[in-house]
């Protein structure tokens, strides 16, 4: 059903914004039909019915209860962006196969297949544009992408994202939608954790602004890597966050687990984020924090150390 | 590498069915896992001296699976941080069998400070089956405490030499994992998850451990082949728990040319090399864009 809504929000979207690199993805006719006699859809949280017109409008928040519905990436840009516009980046780069893995299916057959299904080249988009008239390059991962999993290819998008940033004294904002790491791609998944903390170190010392969003779910290597380190960490309401999974967790101590362990408003009372910010608030919220962090003065002094590292950009051997 | 134990392992003695190079990753696995195994206060004792033990972040608590402390380094003054698993039921329930909490991370990350604030270069060492999954864990920031060390051991301006010396667990071994130079001994295993937590994912059946520790490809050769550690440091043939000191003494050899190696550097030139070594990391595509 998720995938289904968020079909129709995309083709609803897609005016929007200019249609770049379209054509790299393939989803099938069918696929993307939306079921036209399904007017309603059911809250998940309080089984009211949502006439999905209104679902769209209120950006896939149920009107009655404010459960939050999943949304894909480009959805996600979309809302952020002034008009919904921006530009696509780095959908050249991709996932491969370093390791030649088999699961119940070989890799590559998998990564065919969330492909298809996500209609995305891979579990995060990158893209530029402006947000409350602030040059922004954003990130947004989607979980129908191999549950938003991190391998190489997201690890290299997002710090190609940071790079950008620097280059261009612009913000960045990620929105993080992630079960962990991404297995099929073993250690070379958990090495993209350095990778991009290492990038959002220079970003740090650049004194750039790096805004993190944390939506349902943000778990494993993604939390304890960028998206924990923002400036700023905001969450979407009742949101599952943390570091290790609730089942390992709950393998591990032998006990069940409250019903709002690892939950946004967990987060919120142990201190772990800033704020939980309604998804119709987020893009208010967002460019009142940039107003705030981006100040030319400050950035202006940090840009020589920057432009003396970024001399390996997009080096490779 | 005949006499492996892994006899004792029952998962494997009712699955007869793996391939020779299951196996083989497996021992691995074994090995590094193995209860007399040194451990990271044994390579203390073996390569430095003088070893100072500083305690606690300062923030809550003292986190006994995490080691720190100030000690001799071929007579050089250095800080070494490293992960510490018990060898008894009493030591291993004290050490929390290697698995930090926060309060673990955050105590390295303030010693690695302490070291960089007097210019003194950071030796670590990595021996964890990861960081501590618990409740109070989570509380108190797991994830953040991690990420942040990530960050800022990425910043550090002293020498950082790494080694995996025994189990390399995920985030919670690459928390005090980012270095100038990576060693690994030959038996150690660095891995994105255990093989048994991977094989309940992907096969939901954590006896298939032996099939995933092949496709993780988490041994010292293939991470080299991988790009992700620098160097292998030779054990003995039955493995490092059957010469401890001979073991040390190769890790030592290595660990004196890589410090010799970073401190030729400037720390200007160490941040732009260990950033460099960094953005390297991983395998991906690129396929020619298309426009509209
Ligand atoms: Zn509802």
């Amino acid at each position: 059903m998720r995938a289904t809504v968020g079909a129709s929000v995309s083709r609803e979207t897609m005016t929007w914004f200019k249609k770049r690199k379209q054509n790299l993805e393939s989803v099938p006719v069918e696929e993307r039909v939306v079921k036209t006699e399904n007017v309603f859809v059911k809250c998940e949280e309080c089984d009211e019915p949502l006439y999905k017109r209104d679902l769209e409008e209120s950006l896939q928040v149920c009107r009655h209860c404010g459960y939050h519905f999943r949304i894909g990436a480009r959805e996600r840009l979309a809302m952020l962006f002034d008009e919904g516009i921006y530009e696509e980046l780095d959908a050249e780069v991709i996932s491969i196969d370093p390791l030649s893995f088999v699961d119940s299916k070989p890799y590559p057959e998998r990564l065919e297949q969330a492909r298809r299904v996500s209609g995305l080249p891979e579990a995060i988009i990158n893209g530029t544009g402006n947000v409350g008239g602030h040059k922004v390059y954003a990130g947004a991962m989607d979980m129908l992408f191999i549950g938003g999993s991190m391998g190489s290819a997201v690890g290299e998008k997002v710090t190609r994202l940071i790079e950008r940033a620097m280059k261009e004294r612009a913000a960045v904002v990620i929105f993080a939608a992630s079960g962990g790491a991404r297995m099929q791609e073993g250690t070379l998944s958990l090495m993209q954790m350095a990778k991009i903390a290492a990038a959002l170190a220079q970003l740090d010392e650049a004194r750039l602004p790096f805004i993190s969003v944390l939506t349902d779910p943000t778990t494993g290597g993604v939390t304890a890597s960028f998206a924990m380190l923002g400036d700023a960490i905001i969450a979407e309401p009742k949101a599952l966050i943390g570091f290790a999974g609730p089942r390992v967790i709950e393998q591990t101590i032998r006990q069940k687990l409250p019903k709002d362990f690892q939950r946004s408003e967990f987060l919120l009372e142990h201190g772990m984020v800033d704020a939980i910010v309604d998804r119709r608030e987020m893009r208010a919220y967002i460019i009142k924090l940039l107003d705030f962090m981006m100040n030319p003065d400050i950035q202006r002094d940090s840009e020589q150390s920057t432009q003396r590292r970024s001399t390996y950009q997009y080096e490779r051997q | 590498m005949s006499e492996i134990p892994i006899e004792n392992d029952r998962s494997v003695e009712t699955q007869k069915s793996y391939s020779e190079e299951e196996l083989s990753a497996f021992k691995h696995v074994h090995l590094a896992r193995h209860q007399d195994r040194p451990y990271t206060l044994d390579f203390i004792e073996h390569i430095f001296e003088e070893f100072v033990e500083v305690h606690g972040d300062r923030r809550f608590a003292d986190d006994p699976a995490v080691i720190c402390g100030f000690a001799r380094f071929h007579g050089l003054p250095v800080v070494v941080i490293g992960h510490q698993k018990g060898r008894d039921t009493k030591q291993r329930q004290y050490r929390n069998f290697g698995m930090p909490k926060p309060e673990g991370y955050r105590k390295a990350l303030r010693v690695m400070k302490v070291a960089e604030k007097f210019g003194r270069p950071i030796f670590s060492f990595i021996d964890t089956p990861g960081a501590y999954p618990g409740i109070d864990a989570e509380e108190r920031g797991q994830a953040e405490a991690i990420s942040y060390n990530l960050r800022e051991m990425a910043k550090l301006r002293v020498p950082v030499i790494v080694t995996i010396i025994g189990e390399g667990g995920s985030g919670g071994a690459l928390a005090i994992g980012i270095g100038d130079h990576v060693l690994m001994l030959e038996n150690a295993v660095y891995s994105v998850i255990s093989p048994e937590g991977c094989a309940a994912i992907l096969w939901k059946d954590a006896s298939k451990a032996p099939r995933a520790a092949k496709s993780l490809r988490l041994t010292a050769s293939d991470l080299y082949q991988q790009g992700i550690i620098d160097h292998i440091v030779q054990e003995p043939p039955e493995g490092a728990h059957a010469g401890v000191s001979e073991t040390a003494r190769s890790l030592d050899t290595i660990l004196y040319k890589c410090l010799g190696d970073s401190l030729s550097f400037s720390a200007e030139q160490r941040l732009v090399r260990r950033y460099a070594k960094m953005r390297l990391l991983g395998t991906w595509g690129e396929r020619e864009a298309v426009s509209s």
